[in-house]
């Protein structure tokens, strides 16, 4: 256990922390936990629960599960509109093509716009690598045997980073359509990446996921001549499980979209600008 | 896994604020819409409370039903998954309403 604050001893590697350190940010990273209520109350014997046994004490909890991750994100989110901070959760699938889309983002971006990405894989920095390889800063998250990033790892991963005021932060998640749904990470929105070579009912497969998502990005749109992808089919799926979803159809091999693509970001980066 | 590990994440906060050394038993409110497998989550559950106060711990799932503001009716309708239509009118323009929830919701203690 972390005495710092409180979280498990876990497989959680940031690059440049050794072991377990603590970098926290000095300003307002920490955990308030916030119990709105919380009351004990001996139950009467109408509330007896095992015919035969003595009733034990009941406590009242009522508390989400998710309470802590969702602390740590609301913390985030504060740090990063104060700073002006545009962040984007991107998640999809193993093999969607994130961190191509990534790299190509980057170059066409060419600097507008201060930028860092944060990278969660399993295991090995060598998405990381590529992104530095386009001259932008990335830390990457190690995950271990966790299959998502957390807002408490976000958050000490951002505190690495060195990111001007009014940028923009790219959050590549673990590849996984089911966890990261759960996981607020502090992001203004949640990108959903879809490659054309998967199936197109995934949108129903993982419902969760592109109801947690304000955009779906159809990747890799270059291969459309030579699969059965229905893009239409597509995206009346992921729209019966959020009406609300908006949809982008790029390709980072070709440049088909990337124009919308990165006019969807700097609409976000100008967006956020202004809030703070 | 994380699930699991956050219900023992509250469980062990209470337990120093309320004062006890053992859960006999869990109450979790989860919505059918939560993505949370229960079998996954009874399982996880016994694993990480292994060595903890809640050690042992029956673990009780109340499941809370889906529904749904469906716009083009104007009401509320029962769903039991995202992507199924409104069983009025037939229509996707549905509003998760209710059965989302993840939440640790009574302990029984001693």
């Amino acid at each position: 256990m972390c005495t710092v604050c409180g979280c498990g001893q876990g497989e959680t590697k940031i690059e440049g922390e050794h072991g377990h350190a603590h970098p926290h940010a000095p300003d307002g990273f920490s955990y308030v936990p916030h119990h709105a209520h919380h009351h004990d109350h001996e139950h009467g014997p109408e509330h007896t629960h095992a015919p035969g046994l003595s009733p034990g004490r009941m406590v009242q909890i009522e508390q989400d599960i998710l309470s802590k991750n969702n602390a740590y994100a609301d913390a985030n989110r504060t740090l990063w509109k104060a700073c002006g901070l545009f962040a984007a959760n991107l998640v999809s699938s193993p093999g969607s093509g994130k961190t191509t889309l990534l790299v190509e983002t980057i170059g066409r971006l060419a600097g507008r716009h201060p930028l860092a990405v944060i990278e969660g894989d399993q295991q090995t920095s060598n998405d990381a690598e590529r992104i530095r390889a386009t001259g932008a800063q990335a830390i990457q998250v190690n995950t271990g045997k966790g299959c998502h990033l957390d807002a408490h790892m976000v958050g000490h991963a951002f505190a690495r980073l060195d990111l001007a005021q009014g940028g923009l932060l790219l959050i590549e998640n673990v590849g996984n359509l089911v966890c990261p749904a759960e996981f607020d990470l502090g992001e203004a929105h949640k990108v959903v990446i879809l490659s054309v070579t998967e199936g197109e009912d995934k949108p129903l497969k993982y419902p969760n996921m592109f109801a947690a998502s304000d955009l779906m990005l159809l990747t890799k749109t270059d291969l459309l001549p030579y699969l059965d992808f229905d893009v239409e089919k597509c995206i009346e799926y992921a729209r019966r499980v959020n009406p609300q979803i908006e949809v982008l159809q790029v390709s980072a091999k070709s440049g088909t979209g990337m124009d919308a693509w990165l006019a969807w970001l700097e609409q976000g980066v100008a967006a956020a600008g202004k809030q703070a | 896994m994380s699930l699991a590990e956050g219900v023992l994440a509250i469980i062990e906060d209470y337990a120093t604020k309320s004062a006890f050394t053992r859960v006999k038993t869990v109450w979790l409110e989860i919505g059918q819409l939560s993505g949370v497998e229960t079998e996954a989550m009874r399982f996880c559950f016994d694993a990480v409370t292994r060595g903890s106060v809640a050690e042992g711990a029956a673990l009780e799932i109340i499941a809370t039903p889906g529904s749904s503001w469906c716009m083009q009716c104007g009401e509320t309708v029962p769903v039991a998954e995202r992507y199924d239509p409104c069983p009025r009118c037939g229509g996707y323009q549905l509003q998760v309403q209710g059965g989302t929830e993840m939440r640790v919701k009574e302990l029984e203690v001693e």
